[in-house]
């Protein structure tokens, strides 16, 4: 009876652990063969001149310089907009919002911005800045990367500080600390890896991010470090160039592709491994 | 025990967790300078008590304390009390060791500097006093740059009331300081007690009996948020007046 119940457990048992791995296996099979046909049509674009030239016309020699300088800068600004709006507002949410109804609600409206589809976003900073301004520009692109890095620093940084044990404030506060002393000097300080973590899984979202440019910041073939003008970017590139029936076109789009796709996995396990010291703190 | 000044004194205390009266009408003296001892088992109020003294449940809405404590004469419940200067005023030990996130001497210095502009040498010098006084100094002192969480628990403990004894509040409260350590630590930590109370009034909350023996001067027990008896400490563990008492500290019950 016993026995009979365990050798039935252990069927259940194998037979879960099968379809798990099956499950692993068809999740890491794309994975995989999406990585090996980004190296293997990637690795031969890859040479100087892709960082050292900007995109050239069709039948020309060039590279990506201008994108991916346009890139860097607008992920940068978008981040830099991003950031200290999105930690204040988790620093709100986790630590003054205990009563009343703002917090629940910009929670709410948080979760939405998270999971709102980026060209939505893209399309609202057209709406609001591009017409009015006349014109796309590198502000528009950086504007709209930083309303996406808002909701992810937002969630990540009230995370983390709920992760930090009431104890800590308690003991803050004992010492006759006012709770934004506390907040600043012991709380943040404290899940000081896990926001930071939070900022780079931004930075990596926005990286490869094509709709809300594509609205906003445009292309330009040249090289410009003019937010003002439209500006060159990785991802609206890529899209363009694997859209035209150029072949030297597709060669730098496979180069981009796979320069966004390492960047994205290189801060991914920067921060999985900043992660791993704020648990072992 | 009329001899004694009388540190803080509690009338008609009563305490709600939102819905739920966790303290029923307390009344006690706590005296200046010596050590008070709050006994009783688990959930009966002792931490609840201690946390009205530094009003520390105002952190989380929906407590409430009704009654006085008076503070040399002035009740500290009263709303135009400034709480972080109270706080100051009142230090506090927890269960588990917190450490904050920075060094041993940041730690020490962190509330001092809340309230006090010391100029370098000075504040170095209170560090050592805050570490001496913890008997801490002589494990730390070439290692004061490094992280409070590189101590072990038993240092981090110290480390906590160093902390508290540096802005030199006039009440300590201990809230089962001990539970959580070894012995030699507690040892550690009991002769502490005993040697600043020359300096501190000191309420300590404790669920072994012994501790309470050992180191407090006045002992009140507590059952189910009621004080049942309180008196000097010899008094309560040799002739009880109440039976519930006398059976908690003898361990028919409890
Ligand atoms: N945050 C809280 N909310 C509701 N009830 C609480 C809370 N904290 C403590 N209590 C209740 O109050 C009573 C006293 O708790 P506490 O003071 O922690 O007891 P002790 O320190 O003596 O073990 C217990 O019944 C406990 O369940
Ligand atoms: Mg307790």
């Amino acid at each position: 009876m016993d026995h009979n119940l365990y050798r039935q457990r252990r069927v259940v048992n194998s037979f879960n652990m099968v379809m798990s791995m099956l499950a692993v296996g068809f999740g890491l099979f794309w994975l995989v063969w999406i990585l090996w046909t980004l190296f293997s049509y990637g690795l031969g674009g890859i040479n100087l001149s892709v960082f050292t030239q900007s995109t050239p016309p069709p039948g020309s020699t060039g590279g990506l310089a201008n994108a991916i300088y346009g890139s860097l800068l607008m992920t940068f600004f978008g981040t830099l907009i991003g950031t200290p709006i999105g930690i204040l507002a988790g620093v709100y949410l986790a630590e003054f919002g205990e009563r009343g109804w703002l917090a629940p609600a910009t929670r709410f409206i948080n979760d939405i911005l998270l999971s709102a589809p980026s060209i939505v976003i893209g399309l609202f900073v057209y709406e609001i800045y591009v017409i009015s301004v006349g014109h796309f520009s590198g502000w528009a692109g950086a504007l709209a990367l930083a309303i996406i890095v808002v909701p992810v620093v937002v969630r990540t940084t009230e995370n983390m500080l709920r992760l930090v044990p009431n104890t800590l404030r308690e003991a803050a506060a004992a010492l006759g600390a006012p709770q934004w002393k506390v907040v600043m000097m012991v709380t943040l300080r404290a899940s000081k890896a896990g926001v930071l973590t939070g900022i780079l899984l931004a930075v990596a979202r926005i990286s490869g991010e094509t709709a809300p440019l594509l609205f906003t910041a445009l292309n330009n073939q040249f090289w410009s470090s003019n937010m003002n003008q439209p500006m060159a970017n990785l991802p609206v590139v890529i899209f363009q160039f694997a859209m035209s029936p150029y072949e030297d076109w597709h060669a730098l789009a496979w180069a981009g592709a796979l320069l966004i796709t390492v960047s994205v996995l290189g801060l991914n396990v920067l921060a999985r491994w900043l992660g791993k010291q704020n648990n072992s703190q | 025990m009329t001899t004694d000044t009388t540190k803080l004194q509690v009338k008609d205390l009563n305490f709600y967790y939102g819905g739920f009266h966790a303290l029923k009408n307390i009344n006690l003296s706590i005296a200046s300078k010596k050590v008070t001892a709050f006994i009783g088992p688990s959930g009966c109020g002792k931490s609840t008590l201690l946390r009205i003294f530094n009003r520390m449940y105002e952190l989380y809405p929906g407590l409430r304390a009704e009654g006085q404590i008076l503070m040399d004469g002035k009740n500290i419940l009263d709303k135009d009390v400034d709480i972080n200067l109270l706080r100051a005023k009142v230090g506090m030990v927890f269960q588990k060791p917190t450490p904050f996130p920075m060094s041993i001497y940041d730690n020490v210095t962190f509330g001092v500097k809340l309230y006090e502009k010391l100029s370098k040498s000075e504040m170095d010098d209170r560090v050592e006093w805050a570490l001496r006084k913890a008997a801490l100094w002589e494990e730390v002192k070439d290692k004061l740059k490094q992280s409070g969480h590189s101590l072990s628990g038993g240092q981090q403990q110290r480390l906590c009331i160093a902390r508290a004894v540096a802005s030199k509040p006039e009440v300590l409260l201990l809230d089962e300081p001990t539970s959580a350590l070894d012995p030699i630590s507690t040892a550690q930590i009991e002769e502490l007690v005993n040697e600043l109370k020359e300096n501190y009034t000191i309420a300590i909350v404790t669920h072994n009996m012994q501790q309470a023996a050992r180191v407090s001067d006045f002992t009140a027990y507590m059952y189910l948020g009621d004080l049942i008896e309180f008196g000097d400490t010899d008094t309560i563990f040799t002739a009880p007046k109440q039976k519930a008492t006398e059976d908690y500290i003898t361990g028919k019950f409890g």
